[in-house]
């Protein structure tokens, strides 16, 4: 059936059934595959994408739960908080594989999003969720640390 | 990192080998075809560098970016010798052929973490040739000696004269010349890239979402394919019925091909919901009896008997006979899964004349074969794309190819592209895995204190039975992948005994990052620790003493230790645990401080040095090493694959868990440099990782743990 969404800015009308997963939409209806499949079980974390601003595991959200929210992919993570994150992540040069990676982001732009400052803490509790089975963990964490700098200060 | 990609016809034309057998390819496009665009033309002195008009510098890789960082060290050795402006060298992935092969293995393949060894020579030669070329262009413009230009930044330079050019101005000239075969190679002091801390080239693409894997690969009109396996290894369909799958909206088609039942439909949900829906009935076969716990009871009795010997030294016997404590212990390693965290995948593309095929592997050359085999095709009508792996740890560098083959026998039966997705459950239920492992091993001390005997027998199965690399790897019925890390043991003991049962067991297995060092270095490494308690002796006092002649492991060892402060007073509660070991030409040493929380291991930091020699991209290297810390704790923590009734027991990660942030310690990296070629980064870190765990967890508890994954059992009373 026809559902329509909002995603990265745009309105857009997909034709699948309600109960498919978010994730499957964007990948293979949209292509829109920086959003990537690990577990299909919200195991993994490389499927986050934002929902209104929070972050979601796309493989577990039925496309009809996504309709009237505003959804935003990596490809449309154009926000302050995701230019440091980019920017983090590069000077870090944090990516191995890559694959987890785009999730990795979309989980630490909610969390540097809501803390100007996460603590190791808090950098625990919101990203081990998200798998990274090259380990890039050592990282992912300075990166976080490093964006959350460049957020609040323009630099660090 | 799309773009143009070479031409077959480009590449037939490659010729000349140069060197050492190492095979680099120089060809030229026919100046006739060239000309006849009117556009300038790419300068494309061979098969590894291409430079544009307007400057862009494309290096071809010839290995399969899975993380471990080559698209970016390759291009540096390149660029290296052709003096280019980095902000200008770009990649992209090279198609099959066999100037690409690798120059060991003679197959297009990575693996064995030989990317930069193997390659270091001829990349540079290609970077030199195009140099070269580039010069005598310029000189041949501006009517100069060639010897007096020189070379910076994508730019020859003529002093006296002032003149100056760029690469891509001189593009269109260098492209009429005749390759060199011998362009002088520049001394290692003169190096401005090698050896420095270099980003990685695919930095952006992969956060950004753009760098194509797999499964990101879309063509018109793909549908998707979703593949029912047999719940048991070797089982076949011996009734299908798809009809309630068929009802199944957006569900095309199922077809019964020999891995399975594949259900192809549009889009993957469909076809997931499409294969829930198929009832099968299976044909077990002769491997639904298979149990973990049988095995393990089989492994260990075959310990008790004699195997193959690997390796004898001296007089082991006498060394028991004589000795006054005998050490004895068994120990015990599973099944594991690569689990490549972006699940395996393949589009394509299958025509009546020719098929295309998109791919993350790391096998070239066999998947191509294979493919053309199922296809029936000849190779010049298969074109197979190697995009970037979400991670391969040896799963995409299989003989048997099983989700090219898979892919392509679907295809056949579609008639239109496809895309096979695998999903999670069945990344960790479709076999090749790292092998089950069994070790006796016993240690004769003698009443002078010296370590004077040691004897290992290994059980377990080979995957290299069967496949081409027999012959290479199994010599007098010793598999040498079985038995690396302990048949060819550093350590200083006259007399050393070594032996392999090679077991035949109906479960696919396959290399695993370190290969067999995965589970030998685990049993000589907390072994070797057993023997340091029992003399009374410390740990890095006894590697010292007995790797008095092995200056790298020596090296290595001495700097963790002394990174990690060893042998200082920790608080309360904590421990330090250190291992070494070599793999794969490079040699590291770890030590770990770790601690319980809630009765489970909690490691806080680790230590790890290694010499793997000549050091290409500094930076790239720190990653490989943190990266193997965590994958070495995950295996070490939580991974293991067991059958029950024939039936792989674990489906996802909840129950094949991974190291998560909150548990991965620091990591400190220690590079040692040498003036050795350079050697494997990718996997030698791995190894010492799990008996550094265990030896800090025993001088914790006092408990020996001689089984992975590590039970909670195994640190209480
Ligand atoms: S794919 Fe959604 S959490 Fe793993
Ligand atoms: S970078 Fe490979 S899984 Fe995270």
């Amino acid at each position: 059936m026809a559902l329509d969404l909002e995603v990265n800015g745009k309105r857009v009308s997909v034709d699948a059934d309600a109960a498919t997963p978010l994730l499957w939409v964007l990948r293979d209806d949209l292509k829109l595959t920086g959003t990537k499949f690990g577990c299909g079980a919200a195991q993994c974390g490389a499927c986050t994408v934002h929902v209104d601003g929070e972050a979601v595991r796309s493989c577990v959200l039925p496309i009809a739960a996504a309709v009237g929210r505003k959804v935003t992919t990596i490809e449309g993570l154009s926000s302050a908080v995701g230019k440091a994150l980019s920017q983090a992540w590069i000077e870090e040069d944090v990516p191995q594989c890559g694959w987890c990676q785009t999730g990795q982001i979309m989980s630490a732009a909610v969390l540097v999003a809501e803390k100007a400052t996460p603590s190791d803490a808090d950098i625990d509790a919101c990203m081990s969720g998200n798998v990274c089975r090259c380990a890039t963990y050592v990282r992912i964490r300075r990166a976080i640390h490093s964006a959350a700098a460049i957020a609040k200060g323009g630099g660090r | 990192m799309s773009g143009r990609t070479l031409e077959r016809r480009d590449l037939l034309r490659a010729s000349a080998a140069v060197g050492g057998g190492l095979l680099v390819a120089f060809w030229f496009p026919a100046s006739a075809e060239a000309n006849s665009l009117a556009l300038p033309k790419d300068f494309v002195p061979n098969a590894f560098v291409r430079i544009a008009p307007d400057g862009a510098v494309t290096v071809i890789i010839n290995k399969a970016e899975m993380g471990q960082g080559v698209c970016t060290s390759l291009s540096m050795l390149v660029a290296e010798e052709l003096d280019a402006d980095w902000r200008r060298v770009g990649f992209e992935f090279a198609p099959v052929d066999p100037v690409y092969a690798h120059p060991g293995f003679g197959i297009q393949m990575t693996g064995g973490s030989t990317s930069i060894g193997g390659m270091f020579e001829p990349l540079r030669k290609a970077g030199a040739a195009a140099r070269a070329m580039l010069v005598q262009a310029a000189a041949k413009r501006w009517n100069v000696d060639a010897s007096e230009c020189r070379t910076e930044k994508s730019t020859v330079t003529h002093t006296a004269s002032g003149h100056s050019a760029t690469y891509g101005e001189l593009a269109d000239a260098a492209a009429e010349l005749e390759a060199p075969k011998d362009a002088p190679l520049k001394d290692p002091k003169d190096f401005r890239l090698i050896g420095r801390s270099t980003k990685r080239l695919d930095t952006v693409a992969k956060i950004a979402g753009t760098a194509t894997f797999g499964l990101d690969v879309s063509v018109p009109g793909m549908l998707t394919a979703v593949v029912a396996h047999p719940p048991v290894f070797g089982g076949k369909a011996k009734r299908v019925d798809s009809a309630a799958a068929l009802r199944v909206a957006g569900v095309v088609k199922v077809v019964e091909v020999p891995s399975g039942v594949a259900v192809v439909a549009r889009g993957f949900w469909a076809a997931k919901l499409g294969r829930d829906a198929l009832e099968i009935e299976w044909d077990d076969g002769a491997n639904a009896g298979l149990s973990s716990e049988k095995l393990r009871a089989d492994y260990a009795a075959l310990s008790r008997t004699k195997g193959l010997t690997a390796r004898h030294d001296g007089d082991p016997d006498g060394a028991f006979a004589a000795a006054k404590q005998v050490l004895e212990a068994d120990y015990e390693l599973p099944y594991l899964a690569h689990c490549p965290m972006e699940p395996l995948n393949c589009v394509v593309d299958l025509r009546t004349d020719s098929c295309e095929i998109w791919a993350g592997t790391q096998f070239q050359t066999v998947d191509h074969a294979a493919a053309c085999a199922v296809a029936g095709l000849k190779p010049e009508q298969v074109k197979l794309h190697t995009t970037f792996l979400g991670g391969g740890f040896g799963r995409r560098a299989n003989p048997a190819s099983d989700y090219i083959v898979e892919a392509v026998a679907i295809a056949k039966q579609t008639g239109a592209p496809i895309k096979l997705v695998w999903t999670r459950t069945d990344d960790l239920r479709g076999g090749y895995y790292r092998p089950m492992w069994h070790s006796r091993i016993r240690a004769a001390l003698a009443a002078n204190g010296a370590l004077a005997g040691w004897a290992h027998t290994i059980v377990g199965q080979s995957f290299i039975v069967g496949t081409p690399f027999e012959p290479f790897i199994i010599h007098d019925g010793i598999d040498g992948t079985s038995v690396e890390g302990s048949a060819d043991t550093p350590y200083a003991i006259p007399a050393v005994h070594v032996d392999l049962h090679t077991t035949q067991v109906g479960v696919p297995t396959l290399w695993w990052r370190s290969v067999g060092h995965s589970h030998t270095a685990f049993v000589v490494e907390t072994f070797l620790d057993e023997v340091a308690h029992a003399l009374g002796e410390d740990a890095l006092a006894l590697r010292r003493r007995l790797l008095a002649k092995e200056p790298r492991h020596l090296a290595v060892l001495e700097r963790a230790a002394g990174a990690a402060q060893w042998g200082t007073p920790l608080p309360a509660g904590r421990a330090r645990g250190l291992a070494v070991h070599g793999s794969f030409n490079s040699f590291v040493a770890t030590v770990l401080e770790v601690s319980l929380e809630h009765g489970r291991p909690r490691v806080h930091k680790a230590w790890t040095a290694i010499d793997c020699g000549r050091i290409v991209n500094p930076d790239g290297i720190v990653a490989q090493l943190e990266g193997a810390v965590g994958f070495g704790l995950t295996a070490a923590l939580y991974s293991e694959i067991t059958l029950r009734d024939g039936c792989v027991e674990q489906s996802n990660f909840h129950d094949y868990p991974m190291l998560r942030i909150n548990e991965m310690p620091d990591v400190e990296v220690i590079l040692v440099g040498s003036h050795e070629p350079s050697s494997g980064v990718g996997e030698p870190g791995v190894p010492p990782v799990a008996p550094a765990l265990c030896n800090a967890l025993f001088a914790l508890t006092k408990k020996r743990i001689r089984r992975l994954p590590i039970r909670r059992e195994d640190l209480t009373a």
